[in-house]
């Protein structure tokens, strides 16, 4: 078997009194879709933020490409140029196009000459359905859009790894399609990705892996169908229950 | 003698002009330092800026003119009045300006820094690229205001001694006995100088402001 692209080692976070996670390993294998599920509060997010370093860790160790990116000499802008990752509330540059918002990680961190920068920027906004959108400001721009951006954004930089926090969590519900049809052709043509998200349907169709963490440690983990038909654990299968009960109704409704 | 009168304190108008030219920007580039630090910098860095900008503001531009001009025209430094009169109004500026730049750098979300970083930015380049340029459009209109206060301001060099519109004008009051006319004459000259720096900075906020920015 491969060696994993992304290896997450007794990875421990404290705020203060509170442990946020204890002890999490994690192997991200490559081209793998790998979903994480859990509780609000849980540490999820925290833990994909200490993934690319945008956090530091309390104890344990991070690898990337079997390089160890959280010792002292490495290289933190080097390795997130590597990791692409997508927020929760977009964070797009406001001050940019969406063409622009692409392009400047080409240009400014990774020094592309400018005409390849922006073809290299205009495909990657084709690839998220959004050339015709290229000269919108942030503002002009719906969730969707700005999400879809936010994604291609990411991509520009060819990341070895994708990290998602929650990316639809801010969305209205007609536009979370838009989004996870895109994720869900990233992970289609193979790209790593990690996906915090509460989107079960997402998990069921697109993961290769199903992560449930709570109260700061992964409860259980396996392929999609163990954990919804034969979850091994009491809380998983609770936590299933009630959030597939939750997103039935919604579906009803609708 | 009206029009030899008006010509001799226009010759004043290219002096305070140059001294504004030398103070505003001085007092940008010292400016911007301290805001920056005083935003992105340790403890320290942030509580001495503070304290610079706490000193600077709480005592009368005059007093800290004569201050700085002693000291930049003494044993150790010897610049002409012009040059210590125009660089002491840019330190002084300095806080008020540092102040402008610290609130329009605090008003950009923290995410931007944080989306900049995870696309491999350094913070000094997220700085640059990401949260200067949109805080120095909020910073605009605000700075505006100190530019026409710093032009005003320049003024004060004439307890200096330096030949500028104020400074004219005095002269030409005493020798004329005609205050009214040569204050009247100086205060139009002043009012239009204000008035065309003002306007040319709303131009310049019309052409930076994003289509997204509200006015």
């Amino acid at each position: 078997m491969d060696s994993p692209i992304l290896q997450a080692k007794n990875l421990t976070k404290i705020y203060g009194q509170n442990v946020i996670f204890q002890d999490i390993s994690l192997d991200v294998y490559r081209g793998e879709t790998i979903v994480i599920i859990g509780p609000s509060g849980t540490g999820k997010s925290t833990l994909l933020r200490c993934m690319n370093l945008l956090t530091p860790i309390d104890s344990g160790k991070i690898f990337l490409n079997g390089k160890e990116i959280t010792a002292r000499d490495a290289n933190e802008d080097k390795v997130r140029q590597q990791i692409g990752m997508v927020f929760q509330n977009f964070l797009l540059f406001n001050h940019l196009t969406a063409f622009d918002n692409v392009m400047i990680g080409l240009s400014k961190v990774k020094k592309m000459p400018k005409a390849q920068a922006r073809e290299k920027a205009l495909y990657e906004l084709n690839r998220v359905g959004l050339s015709d959108r290229a000269d919108h400001y942030p503002g002009q721009l719906s969730g969707g859009q700005l999400q879809r951006v936010g994604i291609a954004r990411a991509l520009a930089m060819d990341p070895s790894v994708m990290l998602f926090d929650e990316p639809t969590s801010a969305l209205d519900p007609e536009l979370i399609g838009e989004v996870l049809g895109v994720m869900e052709t990233l992970s289609r043509e193979h790209m790593t990705m990690l996906v915090v998200t509460h989107e079960m349907g997402f998990a069921r169709e697109v993961a290769n892996r199903i992560v449930f963490m709570e109260k700061g440690s992964i409860v259980e983990q396996g392929a999609p169908d163990d954990l919804f038909y034969r979850p091994q654990h009491e809380r998983t299968r609770e936590f299933l229950w009630k959030i597939t009960e939750l997103y039935g109704k919604k579906e009803e409704k609708s | 003698m009206l029009s030899n009168f008006l010509s001799y304190i226009f010759q004043g108008i290219s002096i305070t002009i140059a001294v504004t030219l030398v103070a505003l920007p001085a007092g940008l580039v010292l400016g911007l330092g301290l805001a920056l630090v005083n935003t992105y910098g340790g403890v320290w860095l942030k509580r001495l800026s503070a304290l610079y900008s706490l000193l600077m503001r709480g005592v009368p531009p005059v007093v800290l003119l004569f201050i700085l001009y002693f000291i930049l025209s003494g044993n150790l430094v010897n610049l002409t009045p012009f040059w210590a009169g125009s660089v002491s109004l840019g330190v002084i500026s300095s806080a008020y300006q540092m102040e402008i730049l610290r609130g329009a750098l605090l008003s950009i979300s923290g995410g931007q820094m944080v989306a900049a970083r995870a696309i491999g930015m350094s913070r000094l380049q997220a700085i640059q690229h990401i949260i200067l340029p949109q805080a120095l459009r909020i910073a605009i209109p605000p700075w505006s205001n100190e530019a026409s206060i710093v032009l005003k301001d320049s003024s004060l060099v004439y307890a200096l001694g330096v030949p500028e519109i104020l400074r004219r004008a005095q002269q030409l009051s005493a020798t004329t006995q005609q205050p009214l006319l040569a204050f009247g004459a100086a205060a139009l000259i002043y009012f239009v100088l204000v008035f065309f720096v003002n306007r040319g900075l709303d131009v310049l906020a019309k052409k930076t402001r994003l289509p997204t920015q509200h006015a």
